[in-house]
Formats: structure tokens, C-alpha cells, sequence
């Protein structure tokens, strides 16, 4: 019986992560200098943000314009972290008040805040950094899922949330950088990571743990609660009516979306160097949507693409038309809706996979052909 | 005999309010188990809206809907399902982007929270209940393909096997065989007479002759009132039942 088979990997599928490895271990590292294999891989801490997506909205039907409230904090965990270790008493021996963030004693501010204090510890950063973002996208989840608020009405939600959290980044200064944020990074541990090597080093692990998330992302799809969440998204009273607990599915998948873009923010602090307000607000989240939505919702590796894709004509684009970019991104976003609302990853498996297979076959039958005629 | 026993389902005082207008009107009836229990009236009656309140679907404003011991107006409509209530709705509703084994499994009664979900394995027992349901629903040999590719009758064949797999006490059906062809029709009925067995159902129909075939007892319902129960018979003899249907 064929309905039996749910291999965790089909051969397409390991075919499609093995490609995606090959690219980011191998391909990007190789063809690229050290300043642009950085971008590459600040690129990618959005890929993580967007297969993250790609879970809550491709395969569960929740749109959040939100996510870059999770990216920023987890961002910005890590950053607080770094800070305090970049802020030793003499470092800041010309400040007021030595030994605390430069920001803060821009601001006044004569000691460190209580809340800021187990920052000091790298742990306790690590986990902050995917714990903050859940507990806020679980507080979220229960307020908005429990009271069945959904669709167009939950995404204008999560947007206020991305607007809330940005003003009050940039109005607690003192506390948070403001409008700058979190700036002039420099050690993980006594490890200088600004150096081209550390830079280096920080993008395989970039990778790696984009793997890893991918793979929890895979196995979330194939397990029965993927195939749930697709459920909801087409008929989600039939699914209630079968006997779930819809909105603890949802609660679940948009906090592991939060951690996901969570590790993302994180990464992105440690390769690019700092943590500021402009990628938490509105206009981040609705890129990484985007990012989500030309690789195609439906697929996580297609997401990565997405992420990939968009950011490196984003670079390239502004560099020669610093003005037409967003004109482009809008151009890009109004021709995946119209065109192939699938995305890159529905292109690849509706037309290309299709011809591909085709020529395979009429190769492998050519020969047969000859046999039977002789 | 108590009435607990005695009952499978009581409906007392069932009363909602939409804005002042009452739907449902202090609506009281009792359900016998093993018993097929079919509601007609015209359009408009609140015949839905009662299965809606039943299984929680729409909260009532008053009374009370007892299920075994379980008070179903103070449940979650999920909690309400693993209680032993099934509810087919009178459109199809099946998942479209899963495979006919996939909306059967969906359904399958384990794994409910979130990570049992993550855990669940298709284990033997699984995909043989799928397989028994198949046949069952004339749909064995379909299971690999997506539900959006079947005809109308085969989703409502599908909806009934994702209630089958649960094996309800209650059983609600909203027009099971409403827009089928006549041989789906046929098929259908003998599907239905075959299920409502060792069960109770309850089910909204207008075919007449589908009722008379497979009632137990008629409830006509009528501007959310109780019009007239009892034997197909007695209701289509029954003065008021002829005026509401032919009057005017």
C-alpha cells in the first residue's frame, strides 16, 4: 500500500536540502569575498524569520506583520549582552559613571538597570534570546487565538504590536539606545568578533543553526500537527469539530515562529554588529513577509531562497538606485500575487520539476525504444 | 428506569436570541439511544441552529442540552467532541489540500494536543481503521488522491468517514444527501442505514422519502418552535404540519 509512506524525507526533499547546503557551505563561501559573504550571511538570520513564516502562514494560514518584533528581540538579547561585556569600567573611563553602557550615561543614567543585570551571564542571554520572543508571541497567541481573532484582523494586530514595541525602543533611551540602539559590539567571551576570520567563522555557524532550524521546521510539516495546521487553514470549524484545540495549534506554531526569527535576530546582531529599533518596526516585518512570499509560503527551503533573493537584489539595487528600490520591492510583491502566488519554490516544482522529470524519462526511454525495434 | 438512563440526549428550554429575534424558542426534546431522530420544517425553522447548539458551535442564551451526564452548553466544542458528539455540516467540509487518507487521519481519535500531534505515528492499527472507513465511505480507492479533486457526493462520503473514525454516540447530520445525484442518492441512503446503527443520530433532512426510510421519530420544527413529534405518520397527519407546509 502506498498510503503507508510518510518517509520524513522524500528524495526530492533531501535532494532540496542537500542543494541548499551545497550553496550556503560551499558555494557562497566560495565565490564570494569576506565583505559580501557577511552580507550573505546577514541574509540568511532573515531566512530564519522567514521559515518561520512560512510555518504560521504558508502551512497554518496566520499572516503576522509582526515577526520583526521577534527578530529585534531576540536581536536584541544578544546585544544587551555583548554591551555589558564591551562596557568594562575601562573601556568607559571617561564617562560620569564607568562601567555602564555609553548610551545610558549619555542618558543620565548613573547605574544599571535591575532588569538589565543577567545579561552579564552568556546562558542566560542564549536563552533569552529564544524564551523573550516566545513568552511575548505566547501572551499574544492566548490573548488574540483564544478569543478566535484571525485573518485580516490579526495581522493589523501584530503590525500595532511591531509599531508599539519600535516607540518604545526609541522613547526609553536610557534604558534601550533609542533610535541608534545597541551599538559598537565588539567581544563574545574575550573573542573578537569584528575580525574578517570571527566573520567567517560566525557564518557557518549561521548556517549550521539554520539547519537546524529547518530540520525542526521539516519535521513539524511532516508530523501530523503540519498536516493539522493545513486543515485549519482550509476548513478550521471542521477541525475544531474533529476534536482540536484549535487555538493551542495556533499558540504553538506562532511561538515557534517567534523563536525561530528570535535565533535569526540574535545572529544577525552578532554578524552585523549592532541592534537598533529600524529592524523591528513595520517596515522590516512586511519585507520579511515578502522574504516568505517570493520563495514561495508553502515551502521552507523555498523561504531561505526568498530571503536570499530579495535581499541581494535589495543590495545591488540600491547601490546603482538608492530611490526605485521600494518602488521594486512593491513591484515584487504586486507580481507575486498576481503572477505566481506560489512563489519561486511553486515556479521550481509546477514548471521547471515538471520538464525536468519529462527529459529524464524520454532519455531513459529512448534506448527501450531501439531494443524493441530490433 | 431514571432518566438518565433512559436518554441518550436531553434538550430542555433551548432557547437563543439573535438580537432580540429567538431562533430557537424554548425547545425541549429527548433523544433515546440507538434512536434516529429526524428534524424537518421550512427554511428558517432554526433546524441548524439547533444542531449549531448542540455542539457548541453557537452559544445559547438559555436552557440546557444534557449529553449522558455532560451539560454540552458549558463545554468547548472540542471537549464536546471527545464527549461523543459528531457533527457533519450541510456543506462539505473537508480539507481540501489533504489526501483522502490524510482527512481520515486528521480525524482518527488520538494525538488531540499539540505535541500528542507532533508524536503520532501511523501505526498499523491506524491505517488499518483508515482502510475498514474507506470502504466503508465507497472511497477505498481514492485514498491517495486530494480531496479537491472528488465530486460533490464523494466529500459528503468523506465527511461522514471522518465521523465514522470517531465513532460518536451522537451523530448529527445536516442534509447528508442535499445536491446528490440520484445513484449517490441511493448509495448514500444505504451508507446512512448502515451507520445509524448502535448509535443515536439526529439528522436534518428534506427528502420525505429518505425521512419515512430511515426515522425513528420527526420533530417539525417551525419559527424555532416545536411544531409536532412523533412517528412519521402521526406529523404528516397532523393539522398544523399541513398548514405550515401548504398553508398560506
Amino acid at each position: 500500500m502506498t498510503l503507508s509512506k510518510n518517509p520524513l524525507f522524500t528524495r526530492h526533499e533531501a535532494a532540496a536540502f542537500a542543494v541548499l547546503a551545497f550553496v550556503i557551505f560551499l558555494l557562497l563561501p566560495a565565490a564570494l569575498d569576506n565583505f559580501r559573504l557577511n552580507l550573505f550571511g546577514k541574509y540568511l538570520t532573515y531566512a530564519f524569520v522567514a521559515v518561520g513564516l512560512a510555518l504560521c502562514w504558508g502551512a497554518g494560514g496566520i499572516l503576522s506583520l509582526g515577526q520583526g518584533v521577534f527578530f529585534g528581540l531576540g536581536g536584541y538579547c544578544m546585544a544587551m549582552f555583548l554591551k555589558l561585556e564591551a562596557s568594562t569600567p575601562e573601556n568607559t573611563s571617561i564617562q560620569s559613571t564607568p562601567g555602564i553602557p555609553d548610551f545610558m550615561d549619555w542618558n543620565q543614567l548613573t547605574e544599571l538597570p535591575l532588569w538589565w543585570t543577567p545579561f552579564y551571564s552568556l546562558t542566560f542571554a542564549l536563552i533569552a534570546v529564544v524564551i523573550v520572543p516566545v513568552i511575548f508571541a505566547f501572551i499574544i497567541g492566548v490573548a488574540m487565538f483564544r478569543r478566535r481573532v484571525g485573518g485580516v484582523y490579526f495581522a493589523i494586530i501584530t503590525q500595532a504590536f511591531a509599531a508599539i514595541l519600535t516607540i518604545l525602543i526609541i522613547g526609553q533611551q536610557g534604558f534601550t539606545g533609542g533610535v541608534n540602539g545597541i551599538t559598537d559590539l565588539r567581544t563574545l567571551k574575550g573573542w573578537d568578533i569584528r575580525t574578517d576570520e570571527a566573520k567567517e567563522v560566525l557564518y557557518y555557524v549561521n548556517g549550521a543553526l539554520l539547519f537546524v532550524v529547518l530540520f525542526i521546521a521539516h519535521f513539524v510539516r511532516k508530523s501530523k500537527l503540519g498536516r493539522i495546521l493545513i486543515a485549519m487553514r482550509d476548513q478550521e470549524d471542521r477541525v475544531r469539530f474533529s476534536g482540536y484545540d484549535v487555538a493551542s495549534f495556533k499558540i504553538f506554531i506562532f511561538c515557534l515562529g517567534a523563536a525561530f526569527a528570535g535565533i535569526g535576530g540574535a545572529m544577525f546582531t552578532l554578524q552585523v554588529g549592532f541592534m537598533s529599533p529600524t529592524l523591528v518596526g513595520i517596515v522590516p516585518s512586511i519585507e520579511m513577509v515578502i522574504f516568505c512570499a517570493v520563495g514561495g509560503r508553502l515551502s521552507i527551503i523555498g523561504a531561505v531562497y526568498g530571503a536570499l533573493l530579495v535581499n541581494w537584489a535589495k543590495t545591488s539595487f540600491s547601490e546603482s538606485f538608492p530611490e526605485l528600490w521600494l518602488f521594486g520591492l512593491g513591484g515584487l510583491f504586486i507580481a507575486v500575487v498576481m503572477l505566481f502566488p506560489n512563489g519561486l519554490a511553486g515556479v521550481w516544482t509546477e514548471k521547471v520539476l515538471p520538464q525536468l522529470t519529462g527529459l529524464w524519462k524520454s532519455r531513459k526511454s529512448q534506448p527501450q525504444k531501439e531494443e524493441a525495434l530490433q | 428506569m431514571s432518566l438518565q438512563e433512559r436518554y441518550m440526549l436531553k434538550v430542555e428550554g433551548l432557547t437563543v436570541s439573535f438580537d432580540g429575534f429567538k431562533a430557537v424558542d424554548d425547545l425541549s426534546f429527548y433523544v433515546e439511544p440507538n434512536e434516529c431522530r429526524v428534524i424537518i420544517g421550512p427554511n428558517g425553522a432554526g433546524k441548524t441552529t439547533v444542531l449549531d447548539l448542540i455542539c457548541g458551535r453557537t452559544r445559547a442564551t438559555d436552557g440546557s442540552v444534557k449529553f449522558k451526564d455532560h451539560e454540552l452548553l458549558k463545554m468547548r466544542e472540542d471537549q464536546i467532541v471527545h464527549a461523543g458528539v459528531g457533527r457533519k455540516f450541510q456543506t462539505p467540509s473537508v480539507y481540501e489540500d489533504l489526501t483522502v487518507f490524510e482527512n481520515l487521519e486528521i480525524s482518527y481519535p488520538s494525538g488531540y494536543s499539540v505535541f500528542g500531534a507532533l508524536a503520532f505515528v501511523r501505526s498499523p492499527n491506524v491505517q488499518h481503521r483508515i482502510a475498514e472507513i474507506a470502504e466503508t465511505i465507497f472511497l477505498e480507492d481514492l485514498l491517495d488522491e486530494k480531496a479537491a479533486f472528488l465530486s460533490h457526493g464523494q466529500k459528503q462520503w468523506l465527511e461522514i468517514g471522518m465521523l465514522l473514525i470517531q465513532d460518536p454516540e451522537l451523530l448529527m447530520l445536516d442534509e447528508p444527501v442535499a445536491g446528490m445525484s440520484v445513484a449517490e442518492r441511493k448509495k448514500t441512503a444505504e451508507l446512512l442505514n448502515r451507520i445509524i446503527q448502535d448509535r443515536s443520530v439526529i439528522v436534518i433532512e428534506h427528502d420525505m422519502g429518505f425521512v419515512a426510510d430511515i426515522a425513528t421519530r420527526v420533530n417539525v420544527l417551525h419559527q424555532g418552535k416545536m411544531l409536532s413529534e412523533g412517528s412519521m405518520a402521526h406529523v404528516q397527519a397532523d393539522p398544523k404540519v399541513i398548514e405550515v407546509y401548504l398553508g398560506h
